[in-house]
Order: C-alpha cells, then sequence, then structure tokens
C-alpha cells in the first residue's frame, strides 16, 4: 500500500517552525498583558516574517498547513492528505 | 523580583499505627508565576528551540519538575 | 472564525507501546481540569470580560485546543496498535468495551465530560480567579500523572503542558492586575 514517507529534512523543518511558532504564541500572550512593549512588539514581527519563510519550507515536503486561504493548493487537491498531525 | 524557592517541605505527623512506611518528608511546588508579579519588560530569553523544550520563552518561568517520588528511590 | 493547522503544537514522541499511560492521560482530555474543559472555559467566559482581558482569554482558550490535540496524540499512538487482550491488562477494557480505541471526552475513571466542570460567573474577577486556579490544578494533575509515568518521551511532552499551564497562570494574574489598575496607569511591581 503506497503511503507518503516523510524525508528526514521534514521532521527537522516541522521542528523549526514549532519553535517558531512557539515564539510568536508566547510574544502574543505576553502582548495581551503588556500592549506596549516596544521590542517585544518587534521580535514579534520579526519572528512572523520568519515564521512566513519556515512555513514555505514545511510545506514543499508536507502539503498545505493551513486552510481557507492561508496556503496555496497542490494539484490535485492535497490538503486532505494523510498524514496528519497525529500520525507522523 | 527577589529570589525565591519553587519547592517547600513539610514534616506530616507519624503516628506508630501509620499502615505504610512513613513519608517524613511532604513536598510541594510553589510555581514561578507565584513570585513574579507583573512580568518586567526585556527578561531574558530562551533561543526558539530552547522555548519549545522549556514550554516558556523566558527563562524567569521555568520550573523543570523531577518527582519527588523518583528522587528517593 | 478559527484557522486549523495543519501541525502539533510541541513534536509528541511516544517510544513505549504502554496502554496503561493512556488511561491516565485521558483525565487531560475529558476531566474537569483538562484540556477541554479549560478550552470551552475560556472560550465562553470571554464574551462577557472587559475588552482589554478579552484577547488573552481567546489566545490562551485556542492554544488549550493545541494541548487536547496533543494529549489525543499520546493516547492515540498508545492504543493504536494495542490488542484488546493488551487493553484489558491496562486496565481500559471498560473503555474498550463501548470505545474501542476511539477516544471520548471522559477522565481517568470513565465519568463523561461535564459542563458542570466550568464557571462563567459574568463577574471579572471571579471567573479570572477560577482561570487561575483551573491552570494550577491541570499544573498539578500533570504533575501526578509524571510521577506514574516512567516513558521519558510521555514525560516530555507532559513536562512542556505543565510549563504551559504556569505560563498561563502568571497572565490571567496579569489580566487580573489589568482589571484593579486605575484608569490610564500602566504599572510594573
Amino acid at each position: 500500500m503506497a503511503q507518503k514517507q516523510l524525508p528526514k529534512e521534514f521532521y527537522k523543518s516541522m521542528e523549526e517552525l514549532q519553535a517558531v511558532d512557539f515564539v510568536i504564541l508566547e510574544l502574543t500572550l505576553y502582548l495581551d498583558t503588556h500592549p506596549n512593549d516596544e521590542q517585544a512588539i518587534q521580535q514579534f514581527n520579526h519572528m512572523t516574517q520568519v515564521k512566513q519563510h519556515l512555513m514555505y519550507q514545511v510545506e514543499q515536503y508536507y502539503g498545505p498547513l493551513q486552510q481557507f486561504g492561508n496556503s496555496y493548493s497542490g494539484s490535485p487537491w492535497n490538503w486532505k492528505d494523510a498524514p496528519w498531525p497525529w500520525q507522523i | 523580583m527577589d529570589s525565591f524557592t519553587v519547592r517547600k517541605h513539610y514534616y506530616p505527623y507519624v503516628s506508630p499505627f501509620d499502615p505504610c512506611r512513613p513519608m517524613q518528608v511532604k513536598q510541594y511546588v510553589t510555581p514561578p508565576n507565584l513570585y513574579i508579579n507583573y512580568q518586567p519588560p526585556n527578561l531574558p530569553q530562551f533561543t526558539p528551540r530552547e522555548a519549545l523544550r522549556a514550554g516558556t520563552l523566558w527563562k524567569a518561568f521555568y520550573d523543570p519538575y523531577v518527582s519527588p517520588y523518583k528522587q528517593r528511590e | 472564525m478559527w484557522i486549523y493547522e495543519k501541525k502539533l503544537q510541541y513534536p509528541v514522541k511516544v517510544s513505549q507501546c504502554n496502554p496503561m499511560l493512556a488511561k491516565f492521560l485521558i483525565e487531560q482530555y475529558g476531566g474537569a481540569d483538562g484540556e477541554l474543559a479549560a478550552a470551552l472555559r475560556y472560550l465562553n467566559q470571554r464574551y462577557t470580560l472587559p475588552d482589554k482581558v478579552i484577547g488573552l482569554l481567546t489566545d490562551i482558550g485556542t492554544e488549550e485546543f493545541a494541548h487536547l490535540e496533543m494529549i489525543a496524540t499520546m493516547i492515540y499512538k498508545l492504543t493504536k496498535d494495542a490488542t484488546p487482550e493488551q487493553l484489558k491488562e491496562a486496565g481500559i477494557g471498560d473503555h474498550y468495551a463501548s470505545h474501542d480505541k476511539a477516544l471520548f471526552y471522559h477522565d481517568a475513571s470513565g465519568v463523561p465530560w461535564s459542563a458542570s466542570y466550568i464557571q462563567a460567573k459574568g463577574d471579572p474577577i471571579a471567573d479570572l480567579y477560577e482561570d487561575i486556579a483551573a491552570e494550577e490544578k491541570a499544573r498539578a494533575t500533570y504533575q501526578w500523572i509524571i510521577d506514574m509515568s516512567d516513558d521519558p518521551d510521555i514525560n516530555d511532552s507532559l513536562a512542556f503542558l505543565r510549563e504551559r499551564e504556569i505560563v498561563h497562570a502568571q497572565r490571567f494574574k496579569e489580566a487580573v492586575e489589568m482589571l484593579k489598575e486605575d484608569q490610564g496607569k500602566q504599572k510594573y511591581f
């Protein structure tokens, strides 16, 4: 049975994305209670840029990470393709 | 932010009739969030990868938990 | 609306086939202080809280769903290839009898999730104090599960989740401070 095999590089890129997304999340919660911290806002905007780049990298191996217009589709439609996050 | 400890200990009463081997010392957790009232700006951060592993971006909140039962063994 | 991202918040690894741990982990799936309760609590309270803390409850509530997915992943991996015999030995034969390996929102003793686990009082201080308590209770639950688990990979993910409770409790405390604050004053302590 043919199933998608993810290369080693995928796991590496995915973990990099998880790390950057985690920093973004932590800054988000921090800024929710510290809305005037300019330095944190700058860091947030910078990490958001880095995220775009990493998302693109992960999607090369894995297909779209998000739906509703946040990721481009391959052809045929590959959003619904396994593996899902709890399977990998 | 003054220095603080994140584990506290107490010594429960030991009765001669306690059925299990007495635990002389019991521990409870007093995590860093009890001591850092309103997070001040510019606290030292972990790198993104370290932060993911630690579960927090800020070193001041990092409180690794080791089971006291496993420490005892 | 919400947007799903096809990625776990944290790289969950499970190395040992130990379905017994799934029995304990489900406490944080459908238990009183579990991730489902947390997500639903915050995302429901937010409608009637003062504007300046709605963002925080929205973001923490959303993160709780990512934690729910991590717990689900651990349970899924621990049980997916276990035989009914192994599940019986692990003490989850009663779960299997009703659900096969499907996940279900119940606690470690099999009690189904209930909305009575969470509160929405409409009083901002009462609600935020409940949220702080919920985070500390979830932290404690993670500690007790770590005490019983000897799988280093599971404990790694649980340590992450436990640490998140600490950060969330901190932010909820700051939210209380924001609501205590006199208008126009920004103060660090």
